[in-house]
């Protein structure tokens, strides 16, 4: 039973883990740009989600809000600046983005203040199955699962069975053509940017209350699935899943193991999959 | 990107104003000149990597930081260390580490390498944070600064300011002459290369895997170099000094000064810091000193938007306008 918690736990971080990656790895694949401030995007979500449940009482109200609000900050800045960016060279993508990640920390240090705040469970999903006398396991956190579960499906639905994301992998294996074959490619930048940018907000929302809100919370994430990318590949979503899912096991079973290396684990297997595929492993060498 | 070497007696010139302002200085100047330097010699050190060979690196600060722990765990606790022996120590395993990272990093290019050598730092910004080995979180201290003696004669006592700084001004000459040097012998032309045509640098027969491990590996030890003497300076050593907020700043360094001159990255650090001194002054800007990294931030985007190639571009770009009027007066240029 012990085991069967830890795994559940595995895949739910693996697939929150996909939320993130999944809008990182389009983001690169399609406009060739590293954003570094897509980590912030997940701390937006989770704080907007904290801010917005206070203010209308009601947690089911706060998510659609605060993917609304994001996507709408996603909107704005890829005209306002990203834009800018798609043909400059990745050193100014990362300096720019890492700007604007000292600018949300410092913002949200305003607004919010430095300390941890928790986030209540919603109360239709406030209680535990009991697997024996002693283990139980909270409903949320399935739900959090099944969230996962349902973004994902939709995103494979879109990406490989509608006309939108005909175009979307179009870009994706070759802008130029893409753009001479009548679509209009920034429109689409933007529309997939401030999608990416709409999930990460979502993925903070939901884990909000798992992980309470903090600061800092984006930049943890970040890493993780920058290590996501690069073991999945820039730009395949199944290779993003298939990592975000490995990472998931890697870091789990780390902290099951040895708590104190379980950060490391998750490097290690990065370490590993560099030698073993330098490509990643959704990508073709 | 063709940049010109700032003429010689301007170096001089700098360097002997360098040498010359402890006599005017109060401590706390002094203490921040040093800081400032240390933090240009790291600055050198990441230039070699994104302005000189084009690698650019997101997790330079672990190297800078392994030798700053190095430094905190080889130390008695309550006597000086000697800095023969610590120091050579200190830059032997951020060396170390840079190969043995660079191993695997090198390999990748592009977006990858970026990402790749951001979590292998912060790998090792775990290690130091989550296990015990150095303090974990809290961090360590070193109490006593390590003395620098040559046969029972000590030509620079480090626990005082002014002296600390020429040791901080006599590293800064020495790499930069080094790296120029570097630059100019075939190693670094074959870099060189390699930023404008790895491929082609292929195809001639250059190992082009053994040149960018070198570099990597000589840019993390220079860093190391860094990190010993920040180490030394601020006595207090935590996982911050490897966190990736260090890797983002080194690397404005590195553009604000305008990369691919040596010059400019030392320029690059003394901008920067003063920026953030005055952003954070109390006195200047009142309680919002306390959200100096808003600032910061904004600025940050506003210098990619506006000076891609730092102020060392715009100093260059003044000195051109400058030459080509002349020689147009003289009639050189029709």
């Amino acid at each position: 039973m012990f085991y069967l918690i830890q795994l559940l736990n595995a895949v739910q971080y693996g697939l929150l883990l996909f939320l993130l990656s999944s809008g990182l790895t389009l983001i690169f694949g399609i406009m060739g740009v590293i954003n570094l401030a897509h980590g912030s995007f997940y701390m937006i979500g989770a704080y907007l989600a904290y801010w917005l449940a206070r203010l209308t009482g009601n947690f089911w109200l706060a998510i659609p809000l605060a993917i609304a609000i994001a996507f709408a900050i996603g909107l704005a800045l890829e005209t306002a600046l990203i834009r800018r960016l798609y043909r400059r060279d990745h050193l100014y993508q990362v300096l720019l983005t890492f700007g604007l990640i000292l600018v949300f920390e410092e913002l949200r240090s305003i607004f919010f203040g430095d300390e941890v705040h928790g986030v209540a469970t919603p109360a239709a999903l406030d209680f535990s199955i009991p697997l024996t006398d002693t283990l139980s396991y909270p409903v949320y956190r399935l739900f959090v699962t099944a969230v996962c579960v349902a973004v994902a499906a939709l995103l494979y639905w879109v990406i490989y069975r509608t006309r939108l994301g005909m175009m979307i992998r179009a870009g994706n294996s070759n802008r130029e053509m893409a753009a001479s074959l009548g679509i209009n490619v920034p429109l689409l930048f933007t529309g997939v940017f401030a999608a990416g940018m709409a999930l990460a907000a979502l993925a903070g929302a939901v884990a909000a209350p798992i992980s309470s809100v903090f600061p800092g919370m984006g930049n943890q994430i970040l890493i993780v699935c920058f290590v996501v990318v690069v073991i999945g590949g820039i730009g395949s979503i199944h290779g993003a899943l298939l990592a975000s899912l490995a990472i998931g096991f890697a870091d789990t079973l780390g902290k099951v193991i040895a708590a104190e290396y379980s950060a490391i684990a998750v490097y290690l297997v990065m370490a590993l999959i560099l030698l073993w595929r330098p490509q990643g492993i959704g990508n073709q060498a | 990107m063709t940049s010109i070497s700032p003429p010689r007696p301007l170096l001089l010139a700098a360097v002997l104003a360098l040498a010359f302002f402890p006599l005017a200085a109060p401590t706390f100047y002094l203490q921040l000149g040093a800081k400032i330097m240390i933090l240009a010699i790291f600055a050198l050190s990441l230039d070699l990597l994104v302005g000189h060979t084009g690698m650019i690196s997101f997790g330079h600060a672990a190297y800078f930081g392994v030798a700053a722990y190095a430094l905190a765990l080889i130390s008695p606790q309550y006597e000086a260390a000697n800095l023969w022996l610590t120091l050579p120590a200190a830059i032997g395993v951020a060396t170390l580490a840079a190969l043995l990272v660079g191993f695997f990093v090198v390999r990748t290019g592009g977006v990858y390498f970026i990402m790749v050598t951001l979590a292998f730092a912060q790998m090792l910004y775990a290690v130091f944070h989550d296990t015990k080995i150095a303090g974990g979180s809290d961090g360590i201290y070193i109490y006593v600064r390590p003395k620098l003696t040559i046969a029972g004669w000590q030509p620079l006592d480090l626990e005082n300011p002014a002296q600390f700084y020429y040791l901080a001004l006599i590293f800064l000459v020495a790499v930069y002459v080094f790296l120029s040097r570097v630059l100019e012998a075939p190693f670094g032309r074959a870099l060189a290369g390699i930023r404008l045509n790895e491929r082609r640098m292929r195809s001639i027969g250059y190992p082009v895997f053994a040149y960018k491990l070198g570099a990597f590996t000589l840019a993390g030890a220079l860093a190391g170099l860094a990190g010993y003497l920040a180490a030394c300076q601020f006595g207090f050593v935590n996982p911050d000094i490897l966190a990736w907020q260090q890797s983002g700043i080194v690397l404005m360094m590195v553009i604000l000064g305008g990369m691919g001159r040596l010059h400019g990255a030392v320029l690059g650090a003394f901008f920067y810091v003063l920026l953030q001194e005055a952003l954070s002054a109390q006195a200047l800007l009142g309680a919002y000193a306390k959200h100096w990294q808003l600032a910061l931030g904004g600025l940050i985007v506003l210098i990619v938007l506006v000076l891609p190639h730092g102020i060392g571009g715009v100093l260059e770009a003044a000195l051109r306008r400058r030459s080509y009027r002349r020689m147009s007066r003289s009639g050189e240029i029709a």
